[in-house]
C-alpha cells in the first residue's frame, strides 16, 4: 500500500488497458498498517495524541466585495510555544487561499499537493479549477486517508467564475460550504466577535477590520493563539495581504492605558 | 511488409503503425456519419441501413448520449463503440464527482482520444476499429462543440466533418457548401451532406439535433421526410431557375 505522490512525480508509463471499468480513476492511497493487536484502540490514541493540536485561530468570510481571510500565526506543542510566526494563511495560486489549522505539516503538504492539482488541471483544460472543484479535490484525498491519523482543518478561500467561494474542509473526511467559518481552539472567541460584527454590505477596510479584531479576541482570550494576525482578501484579481500586525500592539491599540488618577500621593514617612 | 502488421506495438521500416491503418479501413466500411456545427445548434446525421422486418428499430440507435449536454455518432466497429461510450460515460460522471462540474466537451473528446490511444500502444491489444463525432454544448461558456477522433487516437475540433463511407465526397461537399447557420438551417445542411451518398428517404437517415436548452432530440421518421423533400424541391426550383435564363437573351 503506497502513499499518494501522484502529485509529485512525472508522467509515469501507461498501465495496461482494461484494467478496471472505471479507467483513469486512480485506486485510493493508503499508509502501512501499523503491527499492533488492538488496532482501533492504536488509533484512538493516535487521533487524541493529534487533537489538542489544532490550537490557533483562523476565520474567513464572505462579503459583498470578496472574502477576508484572517489567521493568528502561533504554533504551540502542548504547554510550549514552539514559535509566534507560522504562516498560516497559505497561497495555493494567486486567486485561491487556504488556512492551516491542526498538524502544520499535514496542511502544508496537502495545500502545496492542492496547488500542483489545480496547476495540472488549468494546464488541461485551459480554465483555471472553480473553488468548489478545488476543495472537493482536497476533500477526496483527505477522505481516503480517514482514521490514519491526519489532523487538518482548512477553509479554502477564492474567487472563480462564479464570484466568491468559501469551503470548510477537514480530515474527517468532511466538505461544507458557508458563507462564515472560523476553526481552532480560539474559534469561539472569534465567532462571537465575527457574528456580532458581520454585515454583508462592510466595505473592504471594514471587513479588514473585523477580520482582524475578531483573531486579535481569540489570541487575549486563547492561550494557543497568538503572535501575529494576519488579514488577506480575495477579490476579482486574486488575493491581497492586508495586515500584519502583532497582537502585543493591537491590544494596546485597542485599549491604549490610561494613566489612573492618582487620590492621593504618598508622601515620604517623616521620621516617626 | 507483412511481417509489419501482426502485432501493434511494431512499426514498419518507413514509420507506419499497420495496425492502426487497417482500423482506419474498418471506419471507412463503416456507415456514412456526418456532423454539423451551427451558430446554436449541432447536428448529427448517420446512415441507417434498412432495418429488418423483425428487428425493434429502437434498440439501434447510432447517436447516443454521453451526458446530458453531449453526445457522440460513430463509424466502424459496433461492439467496438460499445465499450468506448460506457468508458466515456462512466468519466462524464466521475468528473461531474470529483470537481461537482459537468464536463467540456474538449475533455471528454480528449479522453476519448486518449483511450483509442492507449491500445496503439501496448501489448496484445488491436486499436478500436472506430472514429466518432463528439458533439455538445461547454457548460459556461454555452458554444457548441463538434470534435472528431480517429483510431490513432488524435482529435480535433471542426466545423463540419463527415466519417465512414464516402466521407471524402460528403466532406467535399461540405466544404463547398458550408455556411454559418442556424436552427433548421443546420438540420437541412447535415441531411443535404448525407443525401450525396446515401439514397433519400426518412428510413435511411437518423438525425439528431443537439440545443443547449433541450439537450439531444432525436427526429423522427416523419420530420426527416418533410425535411427530405423541402430539399427535393429546393433542389427542383434550383434547376428550373438555371433552365429559366437562357430564354430570355
Amino acid at each position: 500500500m503506497k502513499l499518494d505522490t501522484s502529485g509529485l512525480e512525472s508522467f509515469s508509463t501507461l498501465t495496461a488497458p482494461g484494467d478496471d471499468v472505471a479507467g483513469e480513476f486512480s485506486a485510493p492511497p493508503s499508509f502501512q498498517l501499523p503491527n499492533s493487536n488492538d488496532f482501533d484502540g492504536f488509533v484512538k490514541e493516535a487521533i487524541q495524541m493529534v487533537k489538542p493540536a489544532k490550537g490557533t485561530t483562523t476565520l474567513a468570510f464572505i462579503f459583498k466585495h470578496g472574502v477576508i481571510v484572517a489567521a493568528d500565526s502561533r504554533a504551540s506543542m502542548g504547554g510550549y510555544i514552539s514559535s509566534q510566526s507560522v504562516k498560516k494563511i497559505i497561497e495555493i495560486n494567486p486567486y485561491m487561499l487556504g488556512t492551516m489549522a491542526g498538524g502544520a505539516a499535514d496542511c502544508q503538504f496537502w495545500h502545496r499537493n492542492l496547488g500542483i492539482k489545480c496547476r495540472l488541471h488549468e494546464l488541461a483544460n485551459k480554465r483555471r479549477i472553480s473553488v468548489t472543484g478545488a476543495s472537493k479535490l482536497l476533500a477526496n484525498i483527505l477522505y481516503s486517508y480517514r482514521g490514519m491519523g491526519l489532523s487538518v482543518g482548512t477553509m479554502i478561500a477564492g474567487w472563480d467564475e462564479t464570484g466568491p467561494g468559501l469551503y470548510y474542509v477537514d480530515s474527517e473526511g468532511g466538505r461544507l460550504k458557508g458563507n462564515r467559518f472560523s476553526v481552532g481552539s480560539g474559534s469561539p472567541y472569534a465567532y462571537g466577535v465575527l457574528d456580532s460584527g458581520y454585515r454583508y454590505d462592510l466595505s473592504v477596510e471594514e471587513a479588514v477590520e473585523l477580520g482582524r479584531r475578531a483573531i486579535y479576541h481569540a489570541t487575549f482570550r486563547d492561550g494557543a493563539s497568538g503572535g501575529v494576525v494576519s488579514v488577506y482578501h480575495v477579490g476579482p484579481e486574486g488575493w491581497k495581504k492586508w495586515t500584519g500586525d502583532d497582537v502585543g500592539d493591537l491590544h494596546y491599540q485597542y485599549y491604549p492605558v490610561v494613566p489612573s488618577t492618582v487620590e492621593q500621593e504618598m508622601a515620604e514617612a517623616t521620621g516617626a | 511488409m507483412a511481417r509489419y502488421d501482426r502485432a501493434i506495438t511494431v512499426f514498419s521500416p518507413d514509420g507506419h503503425l499497420f495496425q492502426v491503418e487497417y482500423a482506419l479501413e474498418a471506419v471507412r466500411k463503416g456507415n456514412a456519419a456526418v456532423g454539423v456545427r451551427g451558430t446554436d445548434n449541432v447536428v448529427l446525421g448517420v446512415e441507417k441501413k434498412s432495418t429488418a422486418k423483425l428487428q425493434d428499430s429502437r434498440s439501434v440507435r447510432k447517436i447516443v448520449n454521453l451526458d446530458n449536454h453531449i453526445a457522440l455518432a460513430c463509424a466502424g466497429l459496433k461492439a467496438d463503440a460499445r465499450v468506448l461510450i460506457n468508458r466515456a460515460r462512466v468519466e462524464c460522471q466521475s468528473h461531474r464527482l470529483t470537481v461537482e462540474d459537468p464536463v467540456t466537451v474538449e475533455y471528454i473528446t480528449r479522453y476519448i482520444a486518449g483511450l483509442q490511444q492507449k491500445y496503439t500502444q501496448s501489448g496484445g491489444v488491436r486499436p478500436f476499429g472506430l472514429s466518432t463525432l463528439i458533439v455538445g454544448f461547454d457548460p459556461y461558456t454555452g458554444t457548441p462543440s463538434l470534435y472528431q477522433t480517429d483510431p490513432s487516437g488524435t482529435f480535433s475540433a471542426w466545423k463540419a466533418n463527415a466519417t465512414g463511407r464516402n466521407s471524402n465526397s460528403i466532406r467535399e461537399f461540405l466544404e463547398k457548401n458550408y455556411k454559418e447557420v442556424s436552427g433548421h438551417e443546420t438540420i437541412k445542411l447535415a441531411i443535404r451532406a448525407l443525401l450525396e451518398v446515401v439514397e433519400s428517404g426518412g428510413k435511411n437517415i437518423e438525425v439528431a439535433v443537439m440545443t443547449k436548452e433541450e439537450g439531444l432530440r432525436q427526429l423522427e421518421e416523419a420530420e426527416i421526410d418533410a425535411i427530405v423533400a423541402e430539399i427535393e424541391a429546393e433542389k427542383a426550383a434550383a434547376e428550373a431557375a438555371k433552365k429559366a435564363p437562357p430564354k430570355e437573351t
